[in-house]
């Protein structure tokens, strides 16, 4: 078990709505709970993961996905069983989507 | 015996002699061309010659197990260094003969599941490898240089004459009886009941010299069978890509299916996302395909005009009988298959081949080899490659051939669209991208003139993750085509490598196209889009025709 955080400050997105949780906590899967928070404009993602040593990728998919959103206000909490990160991306992606209601 | 000392006619002669010594080995037993299950060692010892090019039907579906059992109880001392040739090397009864010195040179296409064993029989010295080919080429080489002196095939039934009836798994016996019958070799033909009339003739009684009724029923595998519900929303989105990036980009109307669950997926959105974009009647119209159960749903919505197959599916026969005017069925009412038929048809008729790999290199090199295993090929080879002798055209073909010629002072011609499919992480996070392929290794190892690569770089079009489509056609140069191909790789060591700032441009000029460029709602990308999410639901969607083997019952 391992716990990760990260910040992306000066997003440009204000996060609208409530908060959403997509996905399922099982193997292979993960559960992200996407909610507006008042960060100063930055974006705080909390990562609790079944599998060790993995924060270089997770460091690099967590970019790539701020890149993405450039969100702002926006708190994320996931809790993961060892997903890929293509199962990664995928759940925020629709978590966000499901907030915004559509693609980037 | 004059005709032994003519010069031309030496493997008639021969033939003959061998048909003598079975008729006095066997004695009464022979009835006609029919042999009881009993004497079958002695009619292979009879018939059977030292060094003789021996030809066992077996592929990735229907198997001439009982012949193949046969071969393993001759006496070596009698039957040895046959030359064993096989479409697909499956059973341990086809390594079991050079293991007792039966046999000791083999030239083969797949291997599948004894790939392990055959590393090592071969590393030991007990088996000789000729070479590994696709189908189509073993059994082009069946008629030039190595035509086989028997021929030991499988039917499902036969009449007292001696014509067969192959039916839905005709597969690969039309191709392997020609060779032999009419190069004055011996055809033996395994048989899981004896009928007096046959629904149709497959083979005829004059091309086949003995027939042994099976105490079983020849083994078949339900090798294209994958069940929905093993399907996950990462293949679904990555077939959502396919559909709109590909599929639709082209036109790709005639076109053959690889075998994983990430073309599962394609065939199992076709009625729901593909039907909602409008494009039934414009893609997917034609197939060289097995009966996939997965494409039951397409088939139904109307996506499907027609399907040619390679072999059969366990539980689709009724099915298809229903659904003559999609699948070749015979007059009596059960489809005929036919392998090298389906090849050709997949190699020349198809505008698109997609499929899953193992391995893909940075010029785009796709394999399926792993260090210890010699797995060979199958058909994949002949499916993913362009057709250089291709002469007609397709607006699919013509728009592959123009972006792969533009800019360039050469005459227009089309090309094939070969798509390789691959999350870029496999299971126990085995990346899918690598600097250098296992197969080099593997061909150090085995001693190989070059690697065994499945499909070459310069034969891919597209490569398809969850991360994007990478058009390779579009990209001019070594370096872009890297960089192309890094930009699709994920978070893999080989993705992260990338050049962003150069993947960014490719991205902008439409080489690398992410979900979002192509308009993908990755909200729809859950099994929900799948028309049947299970196979209870593939059941149901056949109007209760298709029945499914046991080990997939599993409601």
């Amino acid at each position: 078990m391992e716990t990760l955080h990260f910040r992306f400050d000066a997003g440009s997105r204000p996060l609208p709505g409530a908060p959403q949780l997509v996905g399922v906590v099982s193997s292979g899967n993960l559960e992200v709970l996407i909610e507006p928070a008042a960060l100063g404009g930055a974006c705080e993602i909390e990562v609790r993961t079944a599998a060790n040593g993995f924060g270089a990728t997770w460091e690099a998919v967590m970019r790539d996905f701020h890149a993405r959103w450039q969100l702002s206000d926006a708190r994320i909490c996931i809790n993961d069983m060892g997903a890929t990160p293509a199962v990664v991306s995928l759940r925020l992606d629709q978590a966000v989507e499901s907030v915004t209601g559509g693609p980037p | 015996m004059a005709d032994v000392e003519n010069r031309w006619n030496r493997q008639q002669a021969n033939r003959s002699a061998r048909l003598a010594r079975a008729a006095a080995a066997l004695g009464a037993g022979l009835q006609g061309k029919l042999v009881p299950a009993a004497q079958v060692v002695a009619l292979l010892h009879a018939v059977l010659e030292p060094g003789d090019r021996v030809c066992l039907e077996g592929n990735n579906q229907k198997q001439a197990d009982f012949l193949g059992k046969a071969l393993t109880q001759l006496d070596p001392t009698r039957i040895h260094d046959l030359h064993m040739l096989l479409s697909v090397l499956s059973l341990p009864e086809h390594l079991d003969v050079f293991e007792k010195g039966i046999a000791s040179r083999l030239d083969f296409s797949f291997s599948g599941p004894q790939a392990g064993r055959l590393a090592k029989l071969a590393a030991s010295g007990k088996l000789n490898i000729g070479a590994i080919h696709t189908y189509l080429e073993l059994f082009g080489r069946y008629f030039v240089d190595l035509t086989p002196r028997v021929a030991l095939v499988a039917a499902e039934m036969a009449d007292r004459e001696g014509n067969l009836y192959t039916g839905p798994n005709t597969e690969d016996t039309p191709a392997i009886v020609e060779a032999t019958a009419f190069k004055s070799g011996i055809v033996i033909a395994q048989v899981n009941q004896v009928v007096d009339k046959l629904p149709r003739v497959d083979i005829p009684a004059g091309w086949v010299e003995f027939v042994v009724p099976s105490p079983q029923p020849y083994y078949i595998e339900p090798l294209f069978t994958r069940d929905p519900a093993q399907i996950s929303e990462i293949q679904v989105l990555m077939a959502m890509m396919a559909i709109k990036g590909i599929y639709a980009e082209y036109g790709v109307e005639r076109l053959n299916h690889g075998i994983g669950f990430d073309t599962a997926a394609i065939e199992l959105i076709l009625p729901t996302y593909a039907l909602d974009l409008g494009l039934k009647g414009k893609i997917a119209r034609h197939w060289a395909l097995n009966p996939h159960p997965a494409l039951i749903p397409a088939i139904e919505a109307g996506f499907v005009e027609s399907v040619h197959s390679f072999g059969s599916e366990l539980g689709m026969e009724a099915y298809i009988r229903a659904r003559p005017d999609v699948f070749f069925t015979g007059p009596d009412g059960s489809m005929r298959s036919n392998r090298a038929f389906s090849q050709a048809a997949g190699h020349y008729a198809c505008d698109m081949f997609i499929g899953s790999t193992l391995q893909i290199d940075l010029q785009g090199n796709s394999s399926t080899a792993t260090l210890g295993r010699i797995s060979g090929f199958g058909g994949a080879p002949n499916m993913g490659s362009d057709a250089r002798g291709r002469r007609h055209t397709s607006a699919a073909w013509l728009k592959a051939g123009s972006q792969a010629r533009a800019g360039k002072n050469v005459a227009p011609r089309g090309q094939k669209l070969v798509v390789q499919m691959v999350e870029t992480f496999r299971e126990h996070m085995a990346p899918a991208f690598v600097e250098r392929l296992d197969a080099w290794q593997l061909a150090e190892q085995a001693g190989m003139a070059i690697p065994p690569v499945m499909i070459y770089g310069d034969d891919v079009t597209h490569i398809l993750t969850e991360e994007g489509i990478a058009n390779l056609l579009l990209c001019r140069g070594e370096e872009e085509r890297e960089q192309a191909i890094r930009g699709v790789a994920g978070y893999t060591p080989v993705g992260m490598a990338r050049d962003k700032r150069m993947v960014e441009n490719l991205r902008d000029r439409g080489v690398v196209q992410r979900p979002e460029d192509l308009g993908i709602d990755k909200r729809l990308a859950t099994r929900d889009l799948l028309a049947e999410k299970n196979m209870k639901g593939l059941v149901r969607a056949s109007g209760g025709l298709y029945a499914p083997p046991k080990r997939f019952r599993n409601w």
